[in-house]
């Protein structure tokens, strides 16, 4: 069992009762990595990050570093928003970051604002989530006071506001562009993409640069050690570390921060430091690994290390970095149909696919849960399906069938669509035979 | 009830100056208004638009997309639970039917006496402490219905105020920036700083 011995980075103070306060912060190294960087021109910072080949967290994992240099040149004022709209389902690394260590996600925005010249900070916070907002509020305040944001940040003669925001309940706004209207004060509806990409035309139509919150709290300790040491982390393709949000049937849930690409699934479910091993020692069913979009996995991929490339041509994604364990006693079709309830509750009803294919998926799935579906209603849920990401799905490999790779086609504006068709597929691709029991009797041993 | 205060107002303006364009602050001066009443009320949001320059349908057109801006009264305590993947896997639905029962009001609606609304809600971003609930967006993480039981007794007798104050209020701390350190909108430019050259 491979568990990596690199030290955590961005977790080292969840413990600290008191990180949220500046002295705190100082008292456990904060801000140095700030002082480094305005020691160093905003070339050199960006190169740091560029060498650190640091994949986003939020979901589709592009490096910071190259997203930062699709800025056009000489295109200002720039904006730079923290996406912290965290609420894909299995989800909870980047609360912990800003309840417990809200400074360190100041210090790694101010040095990336530095790198990338914005002119003015957005810290989007999901709306529901009160002690987030409070911590945030706390540090910022006392960053402010300190001179560490605001005017002449540390006698440097540079400047940068930072503005915490707040949203109001709405998954797609964790979609960067629908982030960014939900930021100009519309309904939180994605943009398409072309034109509207945020690097090009983003905030107020210039050039923006959207982060998740765990993305940006990894900056400052690679300004600290320098971009080479964090690549040298976990394997060439997948490095440095990351935070998984591990829930469901193991014995013990939780965020850790572990090493990429030489950790498995298999180490995460069942190494004592994380999750140690499935509740009961009942046996694996399926498990999601990558957050509620991600279609699903079973217990022949338990072996793939955490890296992107390997999930991807399996069929699936590492996503927001959350790994949803199901066990042999969870009923497929019931699991399915709440992920799907929640699609359809959450499509912004901008593309029809989404919008009307969203709601007939749920109806009909919640139809075969209540005992009134047809055996036809299998075909009808995968045309629907077909609708909204026209196949073949992506799946992993079986019986002498090739795997289909992630990612998923879509007919829609947003990847929310095909995200709805992820556990209506994977649930009948895996376990057509319960589906066929809850149509034949209407119900499962399950319960 | 309705209007905002003149000290609301006083927060208004100033919330809205930290933006480079004032229609960003509509979402922030919405929780204002539900701060102050607990509901964003239609007088609440017409006085949000003659402050923005904005027509009323404009601000209700964004505040109805999101859930958490409740456009009639709700109770003093919004309870929601959560039933997404990872609470449905370690007995969210039961802790649902639980709370239905021991408030006597199915989720969505809000008791008789109005001191609890009640919500069935998609994930609150705390699975692996499932199952869970969010009391006015304060999570108890782990719950057990007995403990369920407690919570819901102690809120109504007021016990837990200092822990969770009315609907409508999230942080009590608000985000304050002293005027001589701001510095407006930014610069136009990279950042060259004395002694560097580019
Ligand atoms: C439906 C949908 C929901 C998303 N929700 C989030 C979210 O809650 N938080 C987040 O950081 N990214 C989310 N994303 C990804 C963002 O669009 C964007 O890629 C990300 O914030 C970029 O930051 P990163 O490069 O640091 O990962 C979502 C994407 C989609 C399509
Ligand atoms: S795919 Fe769904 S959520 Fe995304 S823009 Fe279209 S309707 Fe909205
Ligand atoms: S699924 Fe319940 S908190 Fe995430």
């Amino acid at each position: 069992m491979a568990v990596s011995d690199a030290a955590p980075i961005i977790s080292t103070r969840f413990d600290q009762t008191d990180a949220h306060t500046l002295d705190g912060y100082l008292r456990t190294g904060g801000y140095a990595a700030l002082r480094k960087a305005l020691a160093m021109t905003p070339d050199q910072v960006l190169e740091e990050v560029k060498a650190a080949n640091l994949a986003g967290r939020g979901g589709a994992g592009f490096p910071a570093g190259a997203k930062w240099g699709f800025l056009p040149e000489d295109v200002f004022p720039r904006y730079f928003v923290v996406n912290g709209d965290e609420s894909e389902p299995g989800t909870c690394k980047d609360r912990p970051l800003m309840e417990r260590d809200p400074h360190q996600l100041i210090e790694g925005l101010l040095i990336s604002c530095y790198a990338v010249g914005a002119a003015q900070a957005f810290i989007y916070v999901r709306g529901e989530m009160a002690l987030a907002q409070e911590r945030l509020a706390i540090a910022l305040n006392g960053a402010y006071a300190a001179g560490y944001v605001g005017k002449d940040i540390l006698g440097s003669g540079w400047s940068l506001d930072v503005v915490l925001h707040w949203g109001a309940g709405a998954y797609i706004v964790g979609e960067e562009t629908a982030l960014i209207e939900s930021l100009e004060g519309q309904r939180g509806m994605p943009r398409l993409k072309p034109p509207y990409f945020p690097a090009a035309k983003g905030l107020y139509m210039q050039p923006t640069v959207v982060n998740n919150v765990e993305t940006l709290s990894y900056i400052p300790w690679v300004l600290q050690h320098g971009g080479e040491a964090y690549a040298a982390i976990g394997t060439e393709k997948a490095t440095g570390l990351r935070l998984f949000a591990l829930s469901g049937h193991v014995r013990r849930p939780g965020v850790y921060e572990v090493e990429m690409g030489t950790t498995t699934f298999r180490d995460l479910v069942e190494a004592p430091v994380y999750g140690g091993g499935m509740r009961h020692g009942n046996a694996l069913k399926a498990f999601i690994p990558g957050g509620a979009s991600a279609p699903w996995l079973y217990p022949e991929q338990l072996d793939l290390g955490l890296d992107a490339g390997p999930v991807g041509a399996a069929g699936s994604m590492l996503g927001s970095g959350a790994v949803v364990i199901m066990d042999e006693t969870t009923c497929a079709v019931r699991a399915a149909w709440r992920l799907v309830r929640f699609f359809a509750h959450e499509s912004c009803g901008k593309c029809t696919p989404c919008r009307e294919g969203g709601a007939w998926l749920e109806k009909i799935m919640r139809r075969i849960l209540d005992g009134y579906g047809r055996e036809e209603d299998l075909d009808l849920l995968l045309d629907v399906g077909d609708n909204i990401s026209p196949g073949p799905f992506p799946h992993p490999a079986s019986d002498g069938e090739d795997a289909v790779p992630f990612p998923f086609k879509q007919t829609t504006i947003c990847p929310l669509g095909p995200s709805t068709v992820s556990p209506v597929y994977s649930s009948i691709w895996r376990f057509r035979d319960e589906y066929l029991v809850h149509i034949k009797e209407g119900g499962c041993h399950h319960g | 009830m309705g209007r905002l205060t003149s000290e609301n107002v006083e927060l208004a303006r100033e919330i809205i100056d930290r933006y480079p364009r004032s229609r960003s602050a509509l979402i922030p001066l919405l929780h204002v208004a539900q701060e102050q009443d607990g509901w964003v009320s239609t007088e609440a949001m017409s006085h949000i638009a003659e402050l923005l320059g904005l027509t009323p349908v404009e601000v209700l057109g964004t505040a109805s997309f999101y859930g958490m801006f409740k456009r009639e009264p709700v109770g003093r305590y919004v309870v929601s639970v959560c039933t997404n993947i990872s609470c449905l896997l370690l007995g969210g639905e039961e802790l649902l039917e639980h709370c239905e029962a021991r408030l006597g009001v199915k989720a969505g609606a809000t008791t008789p006496d109005g001191v609890f609304t009640l919500e069935d809600v998609e994930c609150i971003a705390a699975c692996t402490d499932a199952p869970c609930l969010q009391v006015n967006y304060r999570f108890f993480l782990n719950i057990t219905h007995d403990e369920v039981d407690r919570l819901l007794d102690d809120l109504r007798a007021g016990r837990r105020d200092e822990e969770v104050p009315p609907h409508g209020t999230l942080t009590r701390v608000r985000p304050r920036v002293p005027a001589e350190r701001w510095s407006g909108h930014g610069a136009e430019g990279l950042p060259v700083l004395p002694g560097q050259s580019r």
